[in-house]
């Protein structure tokens, strides 16, 4: 069954994104490989170029980067990353991220936008990390968003779908892929964000900080294909509502 | 400049307690999800120094979320130590007799050169304080060190809103200034002379530096000069305060204790065991997830390695106090003693060896 993930004019087969941080670069080729990603987001600002322990030294050539805007806290520095991601030779894929909350990590969400709109004027094929939420997200579409990536809870925090609600609301009405991104702690979390209909999964704190990150890997890989599946087949009869009135209330009915 | 942080900082210190608080409140705060500022009082009383092995093993899980298995590294570089202070707690102080030496702009270029072929790109810059350390000459050294670093702090006397914006123009990335204690009749004490004995301007170093233009600013105390629970508690909320005020500020915080100097005649301060130092940083971690956490070279290899992925993320590497020393012969004589002598290259295999991932970047600027 060919079910591809359509970004831009690109297609992928695997649904699930990588990230590359927190966990040690000799390991990435083989996390990488073991979760059948076909993108991997990477830090720009991490990038060592022509130094040690250059990331983009360990990413393998087949790969999509995904390459973020992380450290940008306007607009403005988001273009000038997404710019120097270019020159370093990482495509047109951006993942914009503007934060000013060293704290929470939270996104800026009124940055982003205009932020958007910069990369997209650029050529960029922009996937935009956002917080959950309907207004910005049709208005990230209009500055020519290509995915948006609510984030189910605080990043790093493993805390799971905290924001579920609302991301349905974007899996219904929004017309681009609906990439959940951050706060996604286990497999089974990313089971049912996928069950929801939500097109693919962003995640690297639940696997780096595993005790075996080659596993958790292939365990996320798994539960986000099983997900998809069971959407694809449609949920069987799960909703919970109250028991059948004992009397009919339709019985007036002639 | 008007800032309610201040006193803020001193009215908490005011209520601080560390004795009222019992087994049970530690036990309860450990159960919290995110401390408040009693928590981390709780956390920094002698009761909680029992719990050290549970703060410990949670400290570890929360650097783990925010930084993954990354162990920051950077290394200091000492310019100048004319200093016209009289800390007493100090080698650079005005009244000790050690070999006084600036570097001069070839000096420091070579030193520069000498210490990015270990492959460190953070650089930290230091002098004492004398007019023969001049803003222009400090740029200048920024200007030089951003041709071969990508991130530069500075460990400088505090200056004004305008210096700092022009430091930050020159290169600077970070700005450390430690308060050493935060009991102001204590601070008095240890700085007698010279420009530092003004506490209050000291104080405001962070919230100016921001205001020029800093991305991260860092906090400190010297443990052992007062009370260290209170210069603790007073750091950490300083930090906090801070970065509720500038949301966009990366706070970062340094464990410091008192270490021996050249003709020193320590007649003052207490001492802070190892397992009180942890303890401080174990409740800075659990209170400040998020904040960067330093461990100096003043402390041996053994509790460095310890420290680190429990709670310290950064660390210095081939450390000399000295000034220069890592090109040419020390120019000038040490400020402290460092315990922890080794290379970058051998801090780099144990942290690859411990299973971390050495980070020499994490920062560009366009």
């Amino acid at each position: 069954m060919e079910d591809p993930l359509i970004i831009g004019d690109k297609k992928f087969s695997s649904r699930f994104i990588l990230g590359s941080g927190k966990f040690s670069l000799d390991m990435t080729s083989k996390v990488m490989e073991t979760s059948g990603a076909e993108i991997a987001t990477i830090a720009i600002r991490r990038a060592n170029q022509n130094g040690e322990g250059n990331i983009l030294d360990y990413i393998p050539e087949n790969l999509v980067l995904l390459p973020n805007t992380s450290g940008a806290r306007t607009a403005d520095e988001a273009l000038r990353l997404g710019r120097l991601a270019r020159e370093l030779g990482c495509g047109e894929f951006i993942k914009v991220e503007v934060i000013r909350d060293s704290k929470y990590l939270f996104p800026d969400n009124y940055e982003t936008i205009k932020a958007t709109k910069l990369l997209y004027d650029e050529g960029f094929i922009p996937m935009v990390y956002m917080m959950p939420d309907l207004n910005v997200a049709k208005d990230l579409e209009k500055s020519g968003a290509e995915a948006v990536m609510p984030l189910a809870a605080p990043i790093g925090s493993n805390k799971g779908l905290l924001t579920k609600n609302f991301i349905k609301i974007l899996v219904d009405e929004i017309n681009v892929p609906i990439i959940v991104d951050a706060g996604i702690g286990s497999p089974s979390q990313a089971c049912e964000a996928m069950e929801m209909g939500v097109d693919a999964i962003m995640a690297n704190t639940a696997i780096a900080t595993a005790n075996n990150i080659v596993q958790m890997a292939k365990a996320f890989k798994l539960a986000i294909e099983a997900g998809r599946y069971a959407y694809l087949a449609g949920l069987g009869r799960v909703l919970n509502l109250k028991s059948q009135a004992s009397s009919p209330l339709t019985g007036f009915l002639k | 400049m008007e800032s309610n942080i201040l006193n803020k900082v001193q009215t908490d210190l005011r209520n601080f307690n560390p004795d009222v608080y019992t087994k049970i409140d530690v036990e309860n705060t450990l159960l919290k999800e995110s401390l408040d500022i009693d928590d981390f009082a709780t956390l920094l009383s002698p009761v909680a120094e029992d719990f050290i092995e549970e703060m410990a093993y949670r400290s570890k899980i929360e650097t783990s979320n925010q930084f993954g298995n990354s162990i920051s590294l950077f290394t200091p570089l000492y310019i100048s130590n004319y200093c016209e202070n009289s800390c007493i707690y100090c080698g650079f102080n005005l009244q000790n007799k050690i070999q006084r030496g600036s570097l001069s702009f070839e000096e420091i270029e070579e030193e520069l050169i000498a210490i990015s072929k270990t492959g460190l790109q953070d650089i930290l810059l230091l002098t004492g304080e004398s007019k023969s350390t001049s803003l222009e000459y400090i740029g200048g050294a920024v200007k030089l060190a951003s041709k071969y670093f990508n991130l530069i702090g500075l460990e400088i006397y505090p200056v004004d809103v305008e210096d700092y914006k022009f430091l930050h123009f020159c290169g600077a990335d970070y700005v450390c200034t430690y308060q050493e204690t935060y009991n102001k009749d204590q601070y008095l004490k240890c700085h007698l002379n010279g420009p530092k004995s003004n506490y209050e301007y000291r104080f405001n170093s962070q919230e100016r530096a921001i205001k020029g233009g800093v991305r991260k600013v860092a906090f400190g105390s010297l443990f052992g000069l007062g009370d260290f629970r209170a210069d603790a508690f007073a750091t950490g909320l300083h930090g906090h305060y801070i970065q509720q005020k500038y949301p966009q500020s990366e706070i970062s915080f340094s464990f410091l204790r008192l270490r021996p100097f050249i003709h020193q005649n320590l007649k003052y301060g207490t001492d802070v065991s190892e397992r009180q130092l942890l303890q401080l940083i174990l409740a800075q971690r659990l209170f400040t997830p998020f904040a960067d956490i330093t461990i100096s070279t003043r402390e041996d290899s053994q509790f460095r390695d310890g420290v680190v992925g429990i709670g310290v993320n950064r660390m210095s590497a081939g450390v000399s106090v000295g000034v220069g020393g890592y090109a040419e012969d020390l120019k000038g004589d040490e400020q402290f003693e460092i315990q922890d002598t080794r290379s970058v290259k051998e801090i780099k295999n144990f942290l690859y060896k411990k299973g971390f991932q050495p980070v020499f970047n994490n920062y560009i600027y366009l």
